[in-house]
């Protein structure tokens, strides 16, 4: 085995265990944490899969920006000596039903699927082509893309606002 | 990277699509069940890169993987917006305690 493949595997690992954290953990704050280890091992896996680029916007996005928002809304909407308390998951046996039968039909196909395998991109830096993408046969979405983001921006201020109470009744 | 291939990222994404699903459905707490949405995002992201890298069909993976995670960033400003709307009203960020649209 090289070293790269021993670099996946424990990559591959590391994403899962910290997946299985966020979604095991009795600690709301304790599951924040190991969603920044997920979004870490996503990260090094998109730099397996030669996207420097969206490995990069992963973590400046996901770890630098949502992962800080999230820890935000934890320390917001709990008092600490609570949060043990604070993560209780209900439905256990269902939802395992539930994803068991998810997790085995799609394994199946993955499995079972002859996948068009048609040769892999280089590992070349990808920005060049991504950036000719976006101003070239993507430029509509990367509009579309802006004015959503204008849109989320005013409606997060309105959402989030403290409601004026209208003297007038 | 002999011996990796196209089956083993989409097998971690399946893992981390399916864990991602246990904790949204098992989730009383609103921001745990955000949390499962982002690791969901993150499995159909691996997935779109995954095919990028190996499908043959040039950078649109990545290009769509970036829309992504632009999308996530929305969906987590706007969802925890109303999260803390909804804590400002109810005193409980509990989804089953919340089951009134206008309090």
């Amino acid at each position: 085995m090289s070293l790269s493949v021993v670099l996946f595997y424990s990559f591959a690992l590391f994403t899962v265990a910290c997946a299985a954290g966020v979604a095991f953990s009795s600690s709301i704050v304790y599951s924040a944490f190991a969603l920044m280890g997920a979004f870490f091992g996503v990260a090094a896996l998109y730099v397996f899969l030669a996207a420097d680029f969206v490995a990069a916007a992963q973590v400046l996005i996901y770890i630098g920006g949502i992962l800080v928002l999230i820890l935000f809304a934890v320390m917001l909407t709990h008092r600490i000596g609570e949060v043990e308390v604070s993560n209780r998951s209900v439905g256990r046996l269902p939802a395992l039903i539930v994803v068991g039968g998810v997790a085995t039909v799609m394994g199946y196909a993955v499995r079972r699927t002859a996948w068009p395998v048609a040769g892999s991109l280089p590992d070349a830096p990808s920005t060049y082509a991504i950036g000719n993408g976006l101003l070239g046969p993507y430029v509509l979405p990367f509009e579309l893309a802006s004015f959503v983001l204008l849109a989320v921006l005013v409606g997060a201020i309105v959402v989030s606002r403290k409601e004026l109470k209208d003297s007038r009744g | 990277m002999e011996g990796i291939g196209l089956e083993h990222f989409l097998t971690v994404s399946l893992l981390v699509f399916a864990l991602g699903l246990y904790t949204v459905l098992t989730r009383k707490n609103a921001i745990g069940i955000l949390m499962g949405i982002e690791l969901i995002l993150n499995a159909a992201n691996i997935n779109y890169i995954a095919f990028a890298r190996y499908g043959g069909a040039g950078i649109d993976g990545q290009v769509f993987a970036v829309f992504v995670i632009m999308l996530a960033a929305a969906e987590a400003a706007i969802g925890l917006a109303i999260v803390l709307g909804i804590y400002q009203n109810f005193e409980s960020i509990d989804v089953e305690a919340t089951d009134a649209l206008r309090y």
